[in-house]
This record gives structure tokens, sequence and C-alpha cells, in this order.
């Protein structure tokens, strides 16, 4: 089975990429999470429901939806903070890169531990500029919003072309295909890594490391 | 072609894409009300939540599409579409996109009606609630109130783009391939706003205050009506008043939807129908509609937005040649503040509906006659201002003259001036009426002056300092400089209060 694989593109200044992170991020796990299965005899499962929430930017002219779960948001915003940190710490350039990634889990026998197979992955490419003045910073709160709807518009195209998604799980199964640590919502298995690309175009990458410490955490 | 669909999927599939069709007007028209949404999540199914998502239902909203659908379904040829336009407090009016939910032929046989389909669907509502979000007309309709108004329409039949202006854009929502057809959702919308940008949205009072009127469509739905729809507002009704619409629970139906895995191929789904028959919906002539014509309502009400005061007419209507309401209980205004639907939450504001007098609503309801005919005007009583030797002419009660010779919708052509009196002045002398290419001079008779004996009477005080030299802290080319070093300055201001911010939280302890 592939991996499908989509990159977006933004250009955005400092304090305006935790809200775009989060636009982009939320709108995605929006398609992707469903409500809670309720298993129930004869292997019937019922689906609980998605609520939504409309989010203003502060920094940005742009308005986004996102599910309505304060425990889903916690984790993306503890994500981005952590990216927009190590964005802020590796030095002026400003070129990062967040992913997120969906993935089934596959059990192995001992001792190796389950295996992740990603079977959907979006990487937000992120270029942070510096601006000079209020008049092109209000500009700039324009046109990210235009950009940002641009890219809300490409993400609801590759969605919507219905290609691989994991088939339904039983309920032994269930954990191997989303996240059911939630307690009114139910994503698809997903992790958020990052790389940021100091300025001299050497990759400092931390990817390496989380995989390994969420692979052993498992 | 559906032959080899089993008579329970074709019957469940009809099902989902009605139900798919109200929950698109419902999200499309709740994304145009100018405010946030937020529904709950909730791990425990209930039987209304459609595709399992939150969306609310607002029964006004339902009953319009129900009329437009008339029973059908969208289909092959037969598309539902929503419209929304802008409507100024003006009167002018524009349409802004149009959003379709078309069928095509291409079927997609092999696919599971009652997992695949109703999945994809849930799939394509929620990138209806992202896409509406990206669309020019929303942050339009989120700065909706004082000046103008979000109208929806829904219709049904075929695709009407023409009022969207040159360069329309359309955006693809999704598709979701059926065994009967392909259903496909899109947006067309306006990229043209230059109406917009002639008009002057300043923040000033409105000269006239902010009418919705209520347009019926006509019985053939597929001519386009020259009306322009429903307002996009909405209070939630209170927790004890049903509504006047069948509730969220469409009539008879439950969605009770169930999915089996085991063995993956099965699919099990049941649509149980909903216990408890709600009761039939109220027939047409009893219903009390929330917006009557005439009566002003207002969209949204906001803190934060411009306080737009909502203007309801303290007399009802004379001789009222509506269209719409002569079968219906009359609506008098002041029962209209009662209404629940459509007029806006804030239940503060309520109380500011009765604070106008009874001469600025009859002069707003005439500058909105221009559609529909909501109100017949009064046999104009032709008093000119110059038949009238008063101070202060200008504000003289004049019946009801036509906008034209309107000096308050069209002022003289004349710098600002300080008082109606200093207007007729710069006209030179001419008593308040329109714009005038001639000038005569006439006596200048400023009120309340003996104009013989004094030596410093109040005309020539007038006439002497009429025309001051201008302030020099007030000129532009002063007032732009500092506005630019202003601005630059920000930056070093804002490090110096950041630095001190602990002394200004000192003061504000102090204060409080």
């Amino acid at each position: 089975m592939n991996c499908r694989s989509e990159v977006l593109e933004v250009t955005v200044e400092a304090r305006q990429v935790e809200e775009a992170m989060l636009a982009l991020l939320h709108t995605i796990l929006l398609h992707r999470s469903t409500g809670k299965f309720h298993y129930k005899k004869e292997g019937t499962y019922s689906i609980g429901t998605v609520g939504t929430l409309d989010i203003d930017c502060d920094f940005i002219d742009f308005t986004f939806v996102r599910v309505s779960s304060e425990e889903l948001d916690r984790m993306i915003r503890k994500a981005v903070s952590e990216f927009k940190e190590a964005l802020s710490n590796s030095g002026s350039d400003g070129i990062g890169q967040i992913s997120l990634e969906f993935y089934q889990k596959k059990k192995s026998r001992w001792p190796f531990s389950d295996e992740c197979i990603p079977w959907e992955v979006w990487s937000i490419k992120v270029n942070v500029v510096n601006l000079a003045n209020e008049q092109e910073r209000q500009i700039c709160r324009e046109k990210v919003g235009e950009k940002l709807g641009e890219k809300v518009i490409n993400v609801v195209e590759v969605i919507n072309r219905h290609e691989y998604l994991p088939k339904m799980p039983t309920q032994s199964e269930v954990d191997n295909v989303f996240d059911t640590s939630l307690k009114d919502v139910q994503p698809y298995l997903y992790k958020i890594t990052y790389q940021i690309t100091d300025c001299l175009g050497t990759s400092v990458s931390t990817t390496m490391r989380r995989l390994i410490k969420d692979t052993l955490a498992l | 072609m559906d032959s080899e669909l089993s008579p329970q999927d074709k019957k469940d599939l009809d099902k989902f894409i009605k139900f798919f069709a109200l929950k698109t007007v419902q999200v499309i028209v709740q994304a145009r009300l100018g405010e946030k949404i937020c529904t709950r999540s909730s791990s425990s199914p209930t039987g209304s939540d459609w595709f399992n998502l939150g969306i609310k239902d607002i029964p006004e909203v339902t009953h319009e599409a129900k009329k437009a659908l008339a029973g059908q379904l969208p289909g092959i040829g037969r598309s539902m579409c929503v419209e929304i336009s802008l409507k100024t407090s003006e009167g002018d009016s524009m349409e802004l996109e149009t959003w379709c939910l078309e069928m095509n032929e291409k079927c997609d046989k092999d696919i599971k009606v009652s997992y695949t389909v109703y999945n994809r669907l849930s799939v394509l509502l929620k990138s209806l609630l992202a896409i509406t979000r990206v669309t020019p007309a929303y942050k339009l309709s989120r700065k909706q109130g004082h000046d103008y108004v979000i109208l929806y329409r829904i219709y049904f039949g075929e695709v009407q783009l023409s009022g969207l202006g040159e360069g329309f854009q359309t955006v693809r929502v999704g598709v979701v391939g059926t065994p009967i057809g392909t259903v496909t959702l899109s947006c067309a919308y306006r990229t043209n706003l230059a109406f917009m940008s002639n008009r002057q949205f300043e923040r000033s009072a409105p000269i006239m205050g902010i009418i919705v009127d209520h347009f019926v469509d006509p019985p053939c739905s597929s001519q386009r009506p020259a009306n322009m729809g429903q307002p996009c507002n909405y209070r939630a009704p209170d927790e004890e008043d049903g509504g006047q619409f069948a509730g969220v629970q469409d009539s008879q139906e439950v969605c009770n939807t169930s999915f089996s895995t085991s063995p993956p191929s099965q699919c099990v789904c049941t649509l149980s129908p909903s216990p408890s028959k709600l009761s039939k919906p109220l027939p047409l002539d009893s219903l009390q509609l929330p917006l009557a014509p005439g009566l002003v309502t207002h969209t949204v009400l906001h803190t934060g937005k411009e306080g737009g005061v909502v203007l309801v007419p303290a007399q009802p209507p004379q001789g009222a040649d509506t269209h719409l309401t002569v079968e219906h209980a009359p609506n008098t205004p002041g029962s209209s503040g009662e209404d629940d639907g459509l007029s806006q939450s804030g239940e503060g504001r309520r109380d500011d509906r009765r604070s106008v007098s009874p001469s600025d609503p009859v002069e707003s309801l005439n500058a909105f006659t221009r559609k529909v005919g909501a109100f017949v005007n009064k046999p104009n009583t032709q008093m000119t201002i110059a038949s009238l030797d008063l101070p202060f002419a200008a504000f003289a009660p004049r019946g009801l003259d036509t906008e034209e010779n309107d000096p308050m919708v069209h002022p003289p052509e004349s710098p600002p001036c300080l008082s109606p009196l200093q207007g007729s002045l710069h006209s030179e002398g001419s008593e308040g009426s329109g714009p005038q290419d001639d000038f005569v001079m006439v006596d200048f008779r400023p009120a309340f002056s003996k104009d013989d004996l004094l030596p410093m009477d109040l005309g020539t005080f007038y006439r002497e300092f009429q025309n001051p030299p201008q302030l020099a802290s007030l000129s532009l080319h002063i007032s732009s400089q500092s506005m630019a070093d202003d601005l630059d300055s920000l930056p070093e201001k804002l490090a110096v209060y950041e630095k001190n911010i602990d002394e200004f939280d000192a003061f504000v302890d102090m204060l409080q």
C-alpha cells in the first residue's frame, strides 16, 4: 500500500505561525475524525456525534472550523507550540516543516514492537518572514488569510478524492486504526513531527528522535 | 439503472440524499448568519444527528428548503441551489454566491450505500463547513448588520449564475458517487465587488433604518423570482418555545444508523422511524411569520459590531398593500418584538425597539418601497420648502417628498457646515431646497434676530465669521505627517511599555 503524501506551503510572519498551523492541521483533522464508536453485540457499532467550532484568528484575517474537542485541541496546540519554539530558536532563516501523519498499527510478534504504517502524510512547509512596518503587516494579514483559504480548498480537494482509507475495524482492532484515547471524538491514529532547516541549509532533524521515542513508548 | 440496487438500499439512498440536501442548506445559511457557530461533540449517538455531525437545524431554514424541494430530490437536471446575496440599507442588492447541489449520470454501482456513501456524505458536509468559511461572502456576512444584510434564497431546478457578474469563480467542495449518480457540491462566487466599493460603508448612523422584507417565492419555482429571499439571521428559540415549525427531527424519521464490522463486507444499517410521530406542520394560514412586510428587523446585534438599532414602526402600516400577510394574523409591530425566530438575540435590545419616534419609521419605510409594495405611499402633500417661512426650514415636516427632492438624502453640495442655517448660508441664501445651479441673492434673515437697529447683529456676525481660516493643527499635511511618525515610533513605544509592564499593572491594581 502506498502512502499518500501531500505538501502545503505557506509564507507567514513569525506571530502568524501558530494560527496558520492550527488552521491547517485542524482542517485536516476535522475530515479525519469521526464520532466515538460504540460497539454493540453482533458486531455492529454506532457512531457518536462530532461537533464543530469556528475559530477566528487574531493575527490572520481568517476563520477556520475545528472539531469541538478540547482534548484534541490541546494536543495539537502543544505540538504546534513546540514547532514554533523550535522555529524561532533556529535562527533568522526560519524555514521549517511540520508533518501530520496518519498511520495504522500492525501488530507484530514479541519482541518486535508494533509497526506503524503511514497511509497519509500531510507536510506543511513554513517560511517565516520579517516585515518592516505596520502597513506591510496589515497587507500580510489579509494575504495570508487568502492563502490559507486556498490551502483549505486544496486539502478539501485531496480528501474528496476518496482514496484509500483504512477499513472500519472490529472492536478488537479499533486501536490499530483510531486514537480512542479521547473521550468525545475519535481521530484516525496520527502523529505530528517537525523539521527545522537552519540558515546553512542543513537539516536539523528531530524526526528520528521522535520516531524512536514514539515507537518505544508503544 | 437502479435495477441492481435493492429496494432497501434505494430507500436508504433517497433518504440520505434528502437529509444531505437539508443539512447542506443548514450549513450554508448558518455560515452566513454573521456569527460563529459552535456545536458540541457527543460520544453517545443521538438519533437526530445525521451524518454523525452536530449541525443544528434552524426550523425556518428547513421549512424553506422543503418548500423549495417540494417533495422532490436533487437529481439529474434538478439541482438544489442556495443563493446568497447582499442587500444594503439603501435598498441595493447584489448576488454574492450560489451553492449548487447537483447530480450527474456517472454511477458507481459497486459502492455500498449504507456505509460508504453515508460516510462520504459526512466527509462532504465537513468539507462544506470548511469551505463556507473561505469564500469572500463569509467575511462580508460576519460584518453584516449596520450597512447591509445577507439574504438567502433556495431554489430547485436549473442553476442560475448570471447574477454573479463577470469573472465569477467556482470552487468544488466535493463529490460522492452513488449507484444512481454522482452527487456534486460546488460554489460559484462573485469576484467583482465593484458595486460595493462605490458605496461608502462609513460607520455613521444610517439615513434610514435597516429593513428586511419578507419575500415570497413565486408559484413557479423554476422562474427566477424578482425578490431577494430570506435574511440570514436567527435567534435560537427559548427552551420552552417549541418554535413554529417542525423541529429538529424531520417529520417522522430519525437517523439511527448502526454499522457492522463482522464480516467486513456486510453492512447492517437500520434507520428506524421515530417512536413518536410529530404533529403535523401547522397550516400556513395560521402561522405568524416572524417577518411581516414593513417590519424592520435587524440581523446582528452583537457588541463589537456597529450598534444596529432595530427600528420598529410605532404605528401599524396604513392601507397596507401587502402581497403576503393579508391572510395571516395581524402582525402589529408591538407583537412582532415578541415573535421568536428571525429577530436577533441580545435580549436587552428588544427594549430599544420602541424608542423611535413615529415620524422616522414612516420616513424610512418610504425609502424601501422599491421592491415590493409593502406599503402604499401616502399621497404626497405638496409642501415645498420654499413655501415655509420658518427657521430650521430644512427640518420642517414635509410629508412624504420623493427622494430626489429630499435634502436629507441628497444634501446640497457644500462644505461641511455647523448648523442648518449655515448650510443655507452656503447655498447662497436659498432656503434649504436641493442642489441648485443658479444663485439667487435673497436677504439673509437668520432666526431670532432683529435685523434693523443694532450695529452688530446676528446676520452681520454670521457673514463676517462664516469662513474662518482653518486651524493649523487640523491641516491634512501636518496630520498625515504626524500619523506616519506615530506609526513609525510605535515599535519603540511598545518596547518601552513592555519593559514597564510592572508599573502599569501596579497602577491598574491601584485603581481597582
